[in-house]
């Protein structure tokens, strides 16, 4: 008999019909009776003092119902993100919102609004923005543009580099880029007479929208009802709130439903792209291969608003290797640009283009195979890292030997100007709160309610796990969302801890239903409760020579005692996570003509832990190493001086098509994550991480010229070749 | 008030009468007048394809047609693609090679794969790739796109090799 009947298998994912067939309700196809629609003013000033804004033309016009600005928010809105106060942060910074009969109407009072800005000197570079003298966007932070800094240090690294037999020393640069989501921001709130507010929203997370309207209008959070749309992708950009609490303010004036959507422009401008980056790093090794020290600073694009994503860089950059000595500093910088967000694994993408990079080269000047550098140092169970802990079970050697032995890695190139490049991804992954319901049903199926938003498929590796622990089928189990007043708090689907926290939740679920079955089943037989077993379906008293299916048992639920609901609320962290590892093997071929980079195949091996739906860990797989292409050779944020985006749309701002994307075959590892009861560890982030210096490193080895800046662009791979 | 066009149309084989602004997009007018809202809005400038439709069974982006435009003639959204003996072999294929993941790409996707299969029934791999590039994806890395378009193209075809 298999180990398991339900995990590793490949049912049709929850939803899929209905995408198929336009049935599924996106945040922007929720309507309601009566709704009006929302827009918003924005800077056209990178930095600006904003000493008044007037809005009575806007609200005299026809159609206009509302208008709202930073005042309606009684208790302030935070950082001011929402809706700007006494500065204008960044072009595309939210002034002032209008609600109105249709978009026309709102869109034409916008230009109504008369707001008095005093511009003033922006600053656009991190470079600039720690020089002294420099603007400073946010006058109370006590170190200028620094909006925090921290150190760590393992040993003594600065005489192990000084002492070490090879050292490589350089300095890397990327550029802001954005998640690319294709569904713009939506929300749409409504107030009941009663004063509690429903908003329906395309988020990553029901809950934390939840307690940040009830926080910033005052409101109990039982007063607030979230519902999660469908939605269309995040990546980490849809954890945060930017139209929620607007329109709510808005429908609250107007007291009538309000739906505010993004154009694409304002997802690019205005929405929180993930930061560009400054990565200074030394790395050495002794003549037999192995690290001796590694110094990085990092300096992360906050935006304009403290808190970057360095802190996640810094954890990624050596996860992969065990370091003696090491030392990581990170800078959290203020710049006039949007607020930078979390985007798949983030922060860890910059820290991998830099230090894949660098341990390609030690092992070049070392004579070493890269692969075999990287086990020689790999981390381990057991392995200190630079924050001090202690890293748990994880699957480096076995990622590693498996792509050591893939045939890519051995197949002959093929032809003039190419090169092959390997480079190895870290991500800690991450647990956190998860809640879970399970109904069972007077036909023996089961209702699971969970509360984590189905980015991609996650519902089904959740319902999965479900059905393996109660030994029914899959398609017994109907699966869907909650909404916030449904079901226990749960966090964000992000940093892959959906499968697995809200996984371990629908098992917990799934043991109190076993557990109430069980009593039941003690109850009817007259058997003593302990020798009661419920084994894959099936209830038996051995000693009794009873037996009952579950679907039996569940046809008679409601006349012996009435309904079962089984409950699973976790807190993952608490289980502990298991990291996850990928390597990555590219083959590119660069035009010495042109510097245009071709991504010719591409092998990605990750351990999971264990994939409960391979076709699902695949699909991430492919689509998280596509991100890193295009993130490698095409998308970043490009700036004027007046510190205007330049490029603000789909055609200027370039997401891999399929024409640039290559074949992917991903190769799923298994070593399982001892905390979670099938072993799962998470999968979304890791494809990602390595990409870009996969690519890189193949670049390097078809043309010889290292690449120190993302994208790397054709015009930057003839400059660094020497060829312009 | 701007003055109103009375549009008809045929729209997934149903004759269709509406009222819609000069101004208004084909786009507009499919989601919120029609209230097809499977059509989506990804750019409203015609980089993303999300919102394509088949217009007298050619390929537009229907954020770049006015909705005026459609008067008298015949438009497929992906609310036309399944009949009544169920899904059309497009999405079948999709849902089979699992050639979706969020899904809001999806309908366009299927419907620009209609517009290729329905003018070339044995495209390679280079030129479903070629003719796809219209349309974004952010989720699959369009591997399992193009393969649910080569396995489709098989099942669309009748035994005498038309479409």
């Amino acid at each position: 008999m298999a180990e398991y009947e339900v995990i590793g298998s490949r049912p049709v994912p929850y939803g899929a019909v209905e995408k198929l067939t336009g049935q599924a309700v996106f945040g922007a196809d929720v309507r309601l009776p009566q709704m009006i629609h929302g827009r918003v003013l924005r800077s056209p000033h990178a930095h600006a003092r904003i000493h008044r804004i007037d809005t009575t033309a806007a609200e005299a016009l026809p159609g206009v119902r509302a208008v709202a600005t930073a005042a309606d928010f009684t208790a302030g809105n935070g950082w001011e993100n929402m809706l700007a106060g006494s500065k204008a942060l960044y072009v595309g910074h939210p002034i002032a919102a209008v609600a109105a009969d249709d978009t026309w109407i709102a869109e034409e009072a916008l230009g109504l609004i008369r707001v008095d800005y005093e511009p003033l000197p922006p600053v656009l570079d991190m470079r600039a923005a720690l020089q002294p003298g420099a603007p400073l966007l946010h006058p109370d932070l006590e170190a200028g543009n620094v909006a925090s800094h921290f150190e760590m240090v393992k040993g003594d690294p600065d005489r192990a580099l000084r002492e070490a037999a090879v050292m490589v020393e350089r300095e890397f640069r990327t550029t802001m880029v954005h998640q690319g989501y294709i569904e713009p921001h939506a929300s749409l709130a409504a107030w009941s007479p009663d004063g509690s507010l429903t908003i329906w929203t395309c988020t990553q997370g029901a809950f934390p929208v939840r307690s940040e309207v009830a926080r910033l209008l005052g409101l109990p959070e039982s007063r607030v009802r979230v519902v999660p749309t469908a939605i269309g992708g995040g990546f980490g950009g849809k954890t945060v709130s930017y139209l929620d609490a607007v329109a709510a303010i808005l429908a609250r004036k107007a007291a009538l439903p309000v739906k505010m959507v993004m154009s694409r422009a304002e997802v690019l401008q205005a929405t929180g792209p993930t930061p560009g980056t400054i990565i200074r790093i030394k790395a050495a090794a002794g003549p037999d291969g192995r690290l001796q020290a590694v110094i990085a600073e990092l300096y992360y694009e906050a935006g304009a608003f403290p808190s970057s994503i360095a802190g996640s860089g810094a954890e990624v950059l050596l996860g992969g290797y065990d370091v003696p000595h090491a030392r990581i500093e990170g800078y959290d910088v203020v710049v006039n640009k949007p607020h930078t967000a979390s985007y798949r694994a983030p922060g860890a993408c910059p820290a991998a283009f830099a230090m894949e990079q660098v341990a390609d080269e030690l092992a070049g000047r070392l004579r070493m195979d890269p692969i075999e550098f990287r086990l020689l140092n790999a981390a381990r169970e057991g392995t200190v890292r630079v924050n001090g802990s202690s890293a748990p079970v994880m699957g480096t050697v076995e990622v590693l030997h498996r792509a050591r032995e893939h045939p890519h890695y051995r197949a002959p190139l093929g032809g003039p100007n190419r090169g092959r490049g390997v480079a190895c991804g870290y991500w800690g992954n991450w647990g956190a709160q998860s809640s879970c319901t399970i109904q069972v049903n007077s036909d023996g199926t089961v209702s699971l309610l969970t509360g984590s938003v189905d980015l991609s498929g996650s519902l089904t590796s959740i319902a999965m796990q479900a059905a393996e622990m109660l030994g029914v089928p899959i398609d017994r189990v109907q699966a869907s969302v909650g909404d916030t007043g449904s079901i226990g708090f749960t966090e964000v689907t992000a940093g892959s801890r959906t499968t697995f926290a809200s996984g371990l939740a629908a098992v917990e679920a799934a043991r109190d239903v076993i557990a109430q079955l069980r009593a039941r089943a003690a109850e009817l037989w007259r058997a003593p409760l302990e020798q009661v077993t419920f084994e894959r379906g099936v209830l038996s008293y051995p000693a009794g020579g009873r037996k009952m299916t579950f679907t039996e048992l569940a046809g008679l639920l409601l006349e012996t005692g009435g309904p079962v609901t089984g409950r699973g609320n976790v807190d993952g962290d608490r289980y502990g996570v298991g990291p996850g590892y990928g390597a990555h093997i590219a083959d590119v071929e660069v035009d010495p003509e042109t510097g245009r980079v071709r991504v010719l195949r591409y092998t990605a091996v990750q351990d999971v832990g264990r994939a409960i739906h391979p076709g699902n860990v695949e699909g991430q797989i492919q689509g998280g190493v596509v991100q890193g292409i295009g993130w490698a050779l095409y998308e970043g944020y490009q700036y004027g001086p007046d510190g205007a985006m330049l490029n603000p749309t789909l055609l200027d701002y370039k997401l891999p098509t399929a024409l640039d994307a290559p074949p992917i075959e991903p190769v799923i590892v298994e070593v399982p994550c001892p905390t979670h009861p099938f072993g799962v560890r998470g999968a979304g982030e890791v494809p990602i991480v390595p990409a870009p210096a996969a690519v890189a490193n193949a670049i390097y080895h078809a043309t010889g010229v290292r690449m120190e800046q993302l994208p790397m662009s054709p015009a930057y791979i003839l400059e660094r070749m020497g060829i312009i | 008030m701007v003055e109103k066009t009375r549009v008809r149309a045929t729209v997934n084989g149903r004759e269709v009468e509406f009222l819609c602004e000069p101004r208004q997009s084909l786009l507009e007018c499919l989601r919120d007048i029609l209230h097809l809202t499977g059509t989506k809005e990804g750019c409203n400038d015609g980089n993303c394809g999300a919102c394509s439709v088949l217009l007298n069974g050619r390929l537009v982006n229907s954020c770049l047609v006015l909705g005026v435009e459609i008067d008298g003639q015949a438009v497929t959204t992906v609310e036309g693609l399944a009949g009544p003996e169920g899904l059309h072999p497009l999405q079948q294929a999709f849902l089979d090679q699992g050639g979706l993941q969020c899904g809001y790409c999806t309908p366009g996707m299927l419907l620009a794969a209609k517009a290729l299969l329905d003018r070339n029934p044995h495209p390679s791999e280079a030129e479903i790739r070629a003719w796809m590039a219209g349309n974004l994806c952010r989720c699959t890395g369009y591997e399992r796109i193009v393969r649910a378009i080569q396995k489709a193209k098989g099942r669309m075809e009748v035994p005498d090799g038309r479409v």
